[in-house]
């Protein structure tokens, strides 16, 4: 288990300094020079090579490699272009809500999903296997954007049971309105991917040995179902719910746009049309960080829900 | 379920190729997988006949009668410039498809090449080629797409180049797992005795009997492939307007959406069926090649 561990961080921290080293590369080879870019076409010789000096981009390429792999440990990863306030400050100022989204619709859709996926399974090729299974179909369909406009115009412009600008937290119903939409949203989504694999590998789980001998001993369907067969369906589940948080903060910076939401997807959608080239590569640090994290967590979450991974 | 794909007894005596044979067997095998194809190949006419079938000029401008309502003269309404939705719905549908094709087929070519020969050599090659790639796929696709068009700029070829680079590692993935256990086949063996190059068994013999499994990731992913470059054109980073594109358009619409919401509503409906009729299509067929899935139906 120690070495499983060990194994898994010793890859995390490479990946971070690979992942790192790309992003450095993408900036450096895509064509153009950021300062010009910046500045746009009118702006004068000048400007453009006081700006380069600013941002290190007249270093030789290497030292800049590793003052940005430097600034990027030590969490410096210099000031916005827009606003002069450092990145790192930024980021962390809109963090929590992005990570308080990711982590209710996450709740949601395990909460949805789960339930669901063993009840198709148990009740497979019948009534309650086609619905949800159509219904998670047309769950994956939907491109993140459109299902939040279509929320948006149901439930705030239609109904107007929600308001329509979500950012408001100052009392727990005010935090309640403005969280639903995004994370139902999120949610259903996430709970349409849960749904799937939960029935396959209930499905898979429920034909072995043990839990034929469970029902032969007699053992309640209930507690098969729940004890016996999911505990080990759960490997599975777990690795696509960390697969999928992933997927989730992608699909955030949609849900957040849609919803006016602050959060790192609407930070990350300013620095593009503003030109924040550091904050953009700031971005990119702490997205790796997240993913990086979630790998992590998602190995330590194997060893809790499967015994034989500590024997390893 | 009585059909099987690999039915090759009676090969010899028709003409029909083996693979079509094979795919159409896949395809009874779930009959659902026919709706996805028809509804698929449907967009895929309406969006080839566009310029004879749609009612007026997508980017032509009629201030008069912007932001009309549906059912009027103009059958889905028109947008803030008086441009006619049903229109830019059909022009958009070309875009659509191809960026999602073109970025799905050369993800799918590069792909299969990497997985095949990290399966087939195995060993450092192997783990190289794979580590690296999960690094990529452990990475957010939406959000490697946004940094990569962002940076690339925002034109069609590299809308197509970022969106494959995305789904790259998914199609290594799949080509490598079946790969490896193609080749310990005796008529791998068989052919390596016949002192045949490892570019010939891997293209002549490996990927043939491969084929299949990718194939159907393709539409799994050309699915995907839609629905990214949507979100890219709605998060701004679309093919530059005027052109029309189903996300460029949801963008468009969505600044007047508190009184004028249908404009988001047709390009919305349009991502979600060409997306679901993909969705069906791919699942159908998988679960009609993956023996672990047979009689699951």
């Amino acid at each position: 288990m120690g070495g499983f561990l060990l194994k898994r961080l010793i890859f995390s921290v490479v990946t971070l300094f690979a992942v790192l080293t790309l992003v450095f590369l993408i900036v450096r080879v895509v064509p153009g020079d950021p300062a010009q870019v910046i500045l746009g076409d009118q702006a004068d010789a000048a400007a453009i090579a006081a700006l380069r000096g600013r941002l290190g981009l007249d270093r030789p390429v290497l030292e800049q490699y590793f003052s940005f792999l430097g600034g990027a440990v030590k969490g410096d990863w210099g000031v916005s272009l827009v606003t002069g306030r450092p990145v790192i400050r930024e980021v962390l100022d809109v963090l929590p809500w992005t990570l308080e989204l990711t982590f209710v619709s996450m709740v949601l859709g395990t909460a949805i999903g789960v339930p669901l996926g063993v009840w198709a399974a148990i009740n497979r090729n019948r009534m309650p296997d086609y619905v949800t299974r159509i219904a998670s179909l047309i769950g994956l369909s939907f491109p993140p954007f459109v299902s939040a406009i279509l929320l948006l115009i149901s439930f705030s412009l239609v109904l107007r049971w929600f308001p329509v600008i979500s950012a408001n937290r100052a009392t727990p119903w005010q935090w309640f309105q403005s969280i639903a939409l995004p994370a139902l949203n999120l949610g259903l989504i996430m709970a349409a991917y849960i749904t799937r694999v939960t029935r396959s590998a209930m499905l898979e789980v429920m034909q072995e040995d043990y839990v034929r001998t469970a029902r032969a001993k007699g053992a309640p369907w209930r507690a098969i179902v729940w004890r016996h067969a999911l505990r080990n369906a759960l490997i599975p589940i777990v690795t696509i719910v960390g697969l999928y948080l992933g997927i989730l903060i992608g699909n955030s910076v949609l849900t957040e746009i849609v919803f006016n939401r602050p959060g790192l997807g609407k930070l990350i959608i300013g620095a593009l049309s503003q030109r924040d080239y550091t904050m953009l590569q700031g971005m990119i640090v702490i997205y790796t960080l997240i993913v990086v994290l979630v790998n992590v967590a998602t190995d330590l979450t194997y060893a809790f829900v499967d015994p034989r991974v500590k024997l390893k | 379920m009585s059909t099987s794909v690999h039915e090759t007894s009676n090969a010899k005596a028709s003409r029909t190729p083996r693979w079509l044979k094979a795919t159409i067997a896949a395809f009874n095998a779930n009959k659902t997988s026919w709706i996805g194809l028809v509804i698929f190949v449907l967009v895929v006419i309406l969006a080839l006949l566009a310029p004879w079938i749609s009612p007026h000029d997508p980017v032509e401008q009629d201030v008069l009668s912007k932001l009309k309502p549906p059912f009027g003269n103009y059958y889905l309404g028109t947008d803030y410039y008086g441009r006619d939705i049903l229109s830019r719905l059909l022009y958009g549908a070309r875009i659509s498809l191809v960026i999602g094709i073109a970025s799905t087929v050369l993800a799918l070519v590069i792909g299969s090449m990497i997985g095949i020969v990290a399966g087939y050599y195995g060993g450092r090659i192997d783990v190289v080629f794979m580590q690296t790639l999960d690094m990529l796929h452990s990475f957010p696709s939406l959000i490697l797409g946004l940094i990569l068009v962002a940076m690339l700029g925002p034109t069609m070829t590299n809308i197509i180049i970022a969106i494959a680079l995305t789904s790259i590692p998914s199609f290594a993935r799949i080509a490598r797992a079946p790969t490896i256990s193609v080749k310990e086949r005796e008529f791998i063996d068989a052919g390596r005795a016949l002192g045949f190059s490892d570019t010939r068994l891997m293209a002549g013999h490996i990927l043939p009997n491969i084929f299949p499994e990718i194939l159907v990731m393709g539409s799994l992913w050309l699915a995907n492939a839609i629905r990214t470059e949507a979100s890219l054109a709605f998060i701004g980073l679309g093919v530059k307007p005027p052109t029309p594109t189903w996300g460029g358009m949801i963008r468009e619409g969505f600044e007047n959406i508190l009184d004028s919401y249908w404009l988001v509503l047709a390009p919305s409906i349009a991502i979600l069926v060409i997306v679901l009729a993909l969705q069906i299509l791919g699942d159908g067929l998988r679960d009609a090649i993956d023996p672990k899935l047979k009689g699951e139906q």
